[in-house]
């Protein structure tokens, strides 16, 4: 028999999905006050399977099933942040968020203000944004600049592994109430990840592929579709950085400025729809504040402006695709 | 009879079913006080309180009263924007507050003046929130009395969230949520009556049905036989009370808040009162209902009622009586006097309380409005 030590690693590979769901158990390890609910989060294991398997460490105490409605979701995990609690509640998709947006928006957003700063509401709301897996105009929206137009609320937009597994952490410290949006269609996506999670700062921006040639500032799942721009770019010769926005409200406009200070041209891409969108604000930021940086207008991509297709075919012409953004950094490089 | 089926999926929290037989309300009112002052016996409730305790209930629904009365005397001298009266529903208001535990938590809605005084609310506080001053200005913990909401029904789920805490911490703690007639139309009241229904959660709704909702009647409000027959249909049971009477609604309150904190889960109230003044100071009560129906309601007058059978009893004469609104009419005084141009608040006060955490962006507005006030010649406070 072998009395070498068992195998130490520190790095290991895991699916998206799976990075959510060390996020959701290492908060649930730490503090006897988070708990979960949501529709079909216990023995279903959530409808993207992120907490399958925690009902059965759990419980279902805290692990917690409830009858078919948003707005008791949020409204119920209000008032148990209200008591003390730090209730993780997760709305399938955004779509459906929206019959809780009352809740979320008139009352988690508000409540600090109309107690005059007696009530702090540290709810996270956990929800799906994005398209690309034919579920349709029901099941697939972008709402990310719904949510991040209203104060009182922080709205962060979770893309990569080292989000997904760190950001749970800060969001319920955080005393103030969280959205995270998170997206299905990139859940399989593995990545090597340290098994240390790294802190995740929930204010910043992030640099997701350095370069000094374009300005590529997206959030969400768009992240991947501008990461591939960026490596058709590279091959043209073009050095295009990539900024992953990460936080929505409060917006890291200083990362994206400086950015654009360097780079002098920026494409804006989300898979929100464009009009007044988390681009829209972007764009006009960098027009205030850094309008006589750029050597080019601004460009700006988003999901055409449908609702979302069923067909794929549709669909994919509807949202972003790697091929638009490449031309729309061609239009800004080539300008004049 | 508890109905015996295992939960499928185990859950603690999933208390006894109750069958359609036992949901079923009573179709008559639980009444123990007449609108003559006479007592009657109720087979199931019984309100055990001590004369000192009847003194007291007497004392507060005055005391509402006349805060109440002079809440509507400032809004029409220009100090406060607007008020919402309760009055005629004292009984209702004092009686279930009354019943109540220190450690429990109610989550009001804008008409509850009467059930923030009884626990200890100084009105004033309540008051700023109608003075435009600012919202909240009471200690929610110090009273377990959330701000009040002003969207309808909103609070029904954040008492049901409220009470899954305090299931989680095994606390005897019950939350209360106070409803209108017409919130029960809401989403959000059918939703927390769901869930409140399916986790056993340890919170009474009390509806106050003061007949009108703004200016629709509850019988345009609902085909459903009561407001308490709705219960049924989430499997909580429910009671219809005289909520002009103070120890009809003390009793049943007494019960529901007894039985959630014994873990028997949520009940729902309907209280069966009557608004006398406008929905608020806003509204002339006169474009949609004729004022014989108010005069009938005056006849069915909480207050009155419990003077008569105090009275009867031996326990109210002039001269207590003359103490009571004495104390009334001074706390009312003392409302007037510290209300009346009391002063508004800073407008730097503007970006106080929307993050605890505030970021970057968010203080540069703060800034900004100092530079501006700075311009206008407005020096810091």
């Amino acid at each position: 028999m072998s009395t070498s030590a068992p195998p130490t690693s520190e790095v290991s590979t895991l699916t998206l999905r799976e990075a959510h769901r060390q996020g959701l158990r290492n908060a649930l390890l730490r503090d006897e006050r988070v708990f979960l609910l949501g529709e079909d989060i216990g023995a279903y294991g959530g409808c993207f399977a992120v907490t399958m398997g925690l009902l059965g460490e759990f419980g279902h105490e805290r692990i917690r099933d409830t009858p078919l409605s948003e707005v008791a979701i949020a409204g119920a995990a209000i008032g148990a942040a209200m008591n003390g609690m730090r209730p993780i509640a997760e709305l399938m998709t955004c779509n459906f968020s929206l019959l809780a947006l009352d809740q979320i928006v008139n009352n988690a957003a508000t409540m600090l203000h109309m107690s005059g700063g007696q009530f702090n509401v540290p709810v996270v709301f956990r929800t799906t944004a994005g398209g690309g897996r034919q579920l349709a105009a029901q099941h697939s929206h972008s709402f990310e600049p719904t949510f991040a137009h209203v104060p009182g609320i922080r709205v962060l937009a979770v893309a990569t592994h080292e989000d997904a597994r760190g950001v749970l952490q800060p969001a319920l410290d955080d005393p103030d109430p969280v959205v995270l949006f998170e997206y299905p269609r990139i859940m399989t996506l593995e990545a090597e990840c340290p098994d240390e999670p790294a802190v995740v700062d929930l204010t910043s921006a992030a640099i997701r592929r350095p370069g000094n040639d374009v300005t590529l500032v997206t959030y969400g799942v768009t992240l991947y579709t501008v990461l591939q721009a960026a490596k058709i770019l590279e091959e043209e010769g073009v050095d295009a950085e990539v900024i992953d926005l990460r936080s929505l409200r409060p917006l890291d406009d200083a990362t994206v400025l400086a950015s654009v200070a360097r780079t002098h041209r920026a494409v804006v891409v989300e898979e929100a729809w464009r009009t007044l969108g988390v681009g829209a604000e972007v764009a006009s930021r960098i027009t205030e504040e850094a309008f006589y940086e750029l050597d080019a207008p601004v460009a700006r991509i988003g999901c055409a402006e449908v609702p979302l297709p069923y067909a794929k075919q549709l669909e994919d012409a509807a949202i972003p695709q790697a091929a638009q953004i490449v031309a729309a950094a061609h239009r800004v490089l080539h300008h004049g | 009879m508890v109905d015996e089926r295992e939960p499928a999926s185990g859950d603690p929290h999933r208390r006894g079913r109750r069958t359609a037989e036992e949901l079923l309300p009573a179709d008559e009112l639980v009444q123990l006080l007449d609108a003559d002052g006479v007592r009657h016996e109720h087979p199931r409730y019984t309100a055990e309180v001590g004369d000192d305790a009847l003194r007291e209930l007497y004392r507060w629904m005055n005391v509402v009263r006349a805060v109440d009365r002079e809440s509507i005397h400032l809004q029409r001298q220009g100090q406060l924007g607007v008020y919402a009266s309760g009055l005629g529903q004292e009984a209702a208001q004092v009686g279930s507050a009354s019943a109540l535990a220190d450690a429990d938590w109610v989550f009001p809605s804008y008409r509850e003046l009467g059930v923030g005084m009884v626990r200890g609310v100084d009105p004033v506080r309540l008051l700023h929130l109608n003075r435009g001053t600012w919202l909240a200005d009471h200690d929610p913990h110090e009273h377990g009395f959330a701000p009040p909401s002003i969207p309808i029904g909103t609070q029904a789920l954040h008492a049901v969230g409220f009470a899954l805490g305090a299931l989680f911490d095994g606390a005897p703690i019950v939350a209360v949520t106070y409803l209108g007639d017409g919130a029960t139309s809401e989403g959000d009241t059918h939703e927390a009556l769901t869930f409140a229904g399916v986790m056993g959660a340890p919170v009474v709704f009390f509806v106050q049905n003061n007949q009108y909702a703004i200016s629709v009647p509850v019988e345009e409000q609902t085909a459903a036989p009561t407001l308490a027959h709705k219960g049924v249909g989430y499997g909580i049971p429910a009671v219809r009370v005289d909520g002009n009477d103070v120890l009809g609604t003390y009793a049943v309150t007494r019960e529901a808040v007894d039985r959630a904190r014994a873990g028997e889960g949520p009940t729902l109230i309907e209280a069966v009162t009557y608004r006398r003044e406008a929905h608020t100071t806003s509204d002339d009560a006169d474009r949609y209902r004729p004022r014989e129906e108010v005069e009938a309601a005056e006849a069915r007058d909480p207050i009155l009622r419990m003077a008569r059978y105090l009275r009867a009893n031996d326990l109210l004469d002039d001269a207590a009586e003359r103490e009571v609104q004495d104390a009334a009419a001074r706390l009312a005084g003392e409302v007037r006097a510290r209300l009346y141009d009391a002063p508004h608040g800073d407008p730097r006060e503007l970006f106080s309380h929307v993050y605890v955490d505030p970021t970057g962006h968010f203080e540069e507005q703060a800034a900004l409005l100092e530079r501006e006030l700075g311009e206008r010649g407005q020096a810091p406070r």
